[in-house]
């Protein structure tokens, strides 16, 4: 994995779908490829309520990336020493290898360019100390962004919120 | 070169302070404005999607001028001299032969709406509209009726309450993004959520308690919780006594709405309703009762927003930590508000309003903005005079009034259509005269006069130069003004002219807004003391729960309950409402947006629908007294059985939209006119609709 983690917070996730048009936007893609997604599930009644998951799909930057391994040409590439794995759109030939070897589907075809493209952390932010577009964008800030061994822990303090019984 | 610009996004209504980044004159990257507390970053969907917006190449580039028959779409491109000629010519040949009365401007509220109003007086004509009416009369007379304020001048205190009640209002979709994000603020410090809708929506999905109402008996319910949190003792106690007017008046009408009888209305079990109305008195006064954002779905609109806000009143939560407040504006420290061109005088006007608003025939709707839904009526029937010439600024009455076909009749009796427009919109392809206006992004605008907890001021700056051939309204306003004879009125030869005429009285100056886009009069949050400093603007100087401004118009403060009738066989009530990926009838052409969502489908109950033999994804006709249209049907068991839905917004007949062109079916083709004849809402799910298996998509 990249040294970076994307965490989504996903109660506090509404699938407003800003992070997917503010990634577009940023990107200047046409229609079709989405380098990030949100996934709907739902809602189903469960335990009397409406409840609905909606799941950020980004890439995960993977420790062993099969897209890179896949990759003719030596377009798809991890970057050292951070780990984002991205697409030099110089190289790229769009033989869509990387598309059939990712498990996760996150590379996209751009068709206008007749290239793949995909979620490179917005690299360029990365590197100007700015977060990923998705990131800053975030309606409800329920995606949060930075080392993986320092984000906050807001799963543990809201289950210990809950469990608390000081009153 | 990479330049930061603060200004206000205008993707809707809400106008949430942004920071744009452009790059050599193109806008690079959107973002909230990140010195604004509650924004930083955040943004929504829509406004993510301004780029997209401002460099589509379907939106209006340039003015036009109708050469076929109306809606033909046969235009021919026009200098900005000549078509503001145009205009002016034929309306000094309308005012000369009808008086200035016959003209009527109708308008989207915003930032520059003082310019458009004063265009209209100086004329002399009394006929200034916005939308405002279709989305929430009723709320405005409502609160006016109770503490003298209107909706609009009072706000709440997401991020400190303790249980936010919903009815309706979608909040997670229909999205303002630091009331969102206020409140998720809320939900982590453990506030509850209450959500009462016919349709699952987003937000039911995040609340801990949800009913599937029947539609439109939300007032029902109502009743029932001030029943039992009367006969319980469950209010402040402290609070009505000093405040409130009619308490007794009350006490005596709710005797009867028990909460058996609301579950007979309903649907939902009395013992329900009793354990909510124990648990959310429990965390008064930090609750909301939300008054709604769009309250226009039933004729007795206005007493479902009373009985909303009786029951904060009740809980004590007006102008209360966590609950609502009024709106603090600069005379709170002494300072002075932004000026504004109405505060010109301007030649007496003695003609009535085309919606007869402020007459006996309809006295209590907000003349600020009067009643849209009548013009359709107003024109047809020439009453109260004849009209013959409509400007549409960024307003589309085809789309946003309740039935079109009766719109579209009486916009054709009209010797002159102007549309003063961003997109292709109906209305606008409709047009005679199509005078594009530059986006917001492209344009500066009048201050924001943000009042709140903390009085501010906001400004919408130019980032970009812009793309085509577009103009700023005020200056197409000032413009046309100048060819007929009232350019003393605009005083102003360009935007930061304006900004800087409405400053004067301020002590703030244009540079002051350079730092972070907005300037604030205090850092500190005033709320009044709620034991003797409660200012309420009623005649009474109270919470009128008997109300004097309805009871001197002839209109009793509490009407007996009329139950809702059950539609008739094989009939559904329509009901419409919003998605977090586009804003009213105006972003469906987006080319980001139409991506995610680009039409609507019906929703329909699984148990009706297996007795109609619809299934899910299978195209219906879907019929009103009104019209009838094709759309997908999505069969599921997340709406009430009496209810269908659609997304309102979508059916577009502009063919130079191409993206949004005839995709989905619009609902206010299938709405009836009818309004809440006391508030002025007009009454968006009054219409009953059959729905049929149709055999494909063609209709």
């Amino acid at each position: 994995m990249s040294e970076y983690y994307l965490f989504q917070d996903t109660k506090k996730c509404i699938g407003c779908h800003t992070c997917v048009v503010a990634c577009k936007s940023y990107k200047n893609l046409p229609q079709g490829p989405k380098i990030s997604q949100i996934i709907t599930v739902g809602p189903r009644i469960v335990g009397g309520l409406p409840k609905a998951a909606y799941t950020f799909m980004p890439c995960f930057h993977c420790e062993n990336p099969w897209c890179v391994a896949a990759c003719p040409t030596g377009a798809m590439q991890k970057r050292t020493p951070d780990g984002i794995v991205s697409v030099d759109p110089e190289l790229c030939v769009g033989c869509k290898t990387c598309m059939s070897a990712c498990p996760w589907g996150a590379p996209q075809w751009n068709p206008e360019t007749g290239k793949v493209v995909k979620c490179d952390y917005c690299m360029d932010r990365i590197d100007q100390g700015l977060k990923p577009v998705c990131v800053t964008v975030c309606t409800t800030q329920c995606l949060n962004f930075g080392r993986a061994n320092e984000l906050p822990a807001v799963r543990r303090e809201r289950y210990a919120q809950a469990m608390a019984a000081l009153e | 070169m990479k330049e930061e610009v603060f200004s206000l996004c205008f993707m809707c209504s809400v106008r949430c302070p942004i920071q744009v980044t452009t790059e050599q004159g193109q806008v690079r990257f959107i973002e909230g404005n990140p010195h604004v507390a509650g924004m930083e970053g955040s943004l929504c969907a829509r406004g993510a999607a301004g780029k997209a917006f401002l460099n589509d190449g379907q939106r209006l580039q340039t003015p036009l001028i109708r050469t076929g028959p109306r809606g033909s779409g046969e235009w021919r491109e026009a200098s900005w001299d000549e078509a503001l000629d145009y205009v002016a010519d034929r309306l000094k040949d309308i005012m000369a032969q009808h008086g200035s009365r016959s003209l009527i401007l109708g308008e989207r509220t915003q930032l520059s709406t003082h310019v458009s109003k004063t265009f209209v007086k100086a004329l002399g004509s009394p006929n200034h509209f916005t939308h405002d009416a279709l989305c929430k009369g009723s709320v405005n007379t409502a609160c006016r009726s109770l503490f003298g304020y209107t909706d609009a001048q009072m706000g709440m205190d997401y991020s400190n309450t303790r249980h936010l009640v919903l009815y309706g209002r979608n909040f997670f979709e229909a999205v303002e993004v630091k009331q969102v994000r206020a409140f998720m603020k809320a939900l982590d410090k453990g506030a509850k959520l209450t959500y009462i809708d016919p349709r699952v929506t987003v937000t039911a999905t995040k609340a801990h308690r949800y009913w599937m109402i029947r539609p439109g008996t939300d007032l029902a319910l109502n009743y029932a919780l001030i029943h039992v949190i009367l006969k319980e003792g469950l209010y402040d106690k402290e609070y009505v006594e000093r405040w409130v007017l009619g308490m007794a008046e009350l006490e005596a009408f709710v005797e009867p709405y028990t909460p058996t009888w609301a579950e007979e209305e309903t649907g939902i079990p009395a013992e329900e309703i009793v354990e909510f109305a124990r648990e959310v008195s429990r965390e008064k006064p930090s609750v909301i009762f939300h008054f709604g954002y769009r309250g226009a779905n039933h004729t007795n609109e206005i007493h479902l927003r009373r009985s909303i806000m009786i029951l904060n009143t009740l809980m004590g939560s007006v102008e209360a930590k966590g609950g609502f407040f009024f709106k603090k504006g600069p005379g709170e420290v002494e300072a002075k508000p932004a000026r504004k061109l109405t505060e010109q005088s301007f030649p007496e006007i003695r003609d009535p309003r085309f919606d007869k608003v402020g007459t006996p025939d309809f006295p209590l709707p907000d003349p600020n903005h009067g009643v849209a839904q009548r013009l359709p009526r107003a024109i047809m029937d020439e009453d109260p005079y004849p009209f013959k010439a409509l400007i549409a600024y960024r307003f589309d009455p085809l789309m946003s009034i309740a039935d079109t076909t009766l719109t579209k009749k009486a916009l054709e009796k009209l010797d002159l259509v102007v549309a003063i427009e961003v997109n292709y919109s109906d209305t606008a392809w409709y047009a005679d005269v199509i005078l594009p206006e530059s986006t917001y992004l492209e344009r500066t605008d009048s201050i924001q006069q943000a009042n709140g907890l903390k009085p501010q001021m906001f400004l919408r700056r130019k980032t970009v130069e812009p793309r085509y051939d577009t103009r700023s309204g005020p200056m197409i306003l000032k413009e046309l003004g100048e060819r007929l004879g009232i350019g003393e009125y605009f005083p102003y030869e360009n935007m930061d002219d304006l900004v800087r005429w409405q400053l004067e009285p301020t002590g703030f100056t244009l540079d002051d807004f350079e730092a972070k886009g907005f300037v604030a009069y205090t850092s500190q949050q005033i709320f009044w003391d709620r034991k003797d400093g409660l200012r309420f603007k009623t005649p009474s100087g109270k919470i009128e729960f008997v109300s004097s401004l309805l009871e001197d118009a002839g209109f009793p403060s509490f009407p007996p309950y009329e139950p809702v009738p059950h539609p008739p066989e094989h009939h559904f009530r329509l009901t419409t409402g919003r998605v977090a990926l586009h804003t009213h009838v105006s972003t469906q052409n987006n080319p980001y947006l139409n991506e995610l969502c680009s039409e609507n489908v019906l929703w329909i109950h699984t148990d009706p629908a297996e007795v109609l033999g619809i299934q899910d994804g299978a195209w219906v006709d879907v019929s009103s007294s009104r019209g009838s249209g094709r759309v997908q049907a999505r069969v599921t068991e997340l709406i009430h059985p009496e209810a269908v839905f659609m997304l309102h917004g979508f059916g577009h007949e502009a063919e130079r939209a191409e993206r949004c062109h005839r995709k989905g079916l619009s609902d206010a083709m299938l709405q009836e006119n009818v309004s809440d004849e006391i508030g002025g809402s007009p009454a968006l799910h009054h219409t009953f609709v059959t729905v049929t298996p149709a055999e494909e998509k063609m209709a």
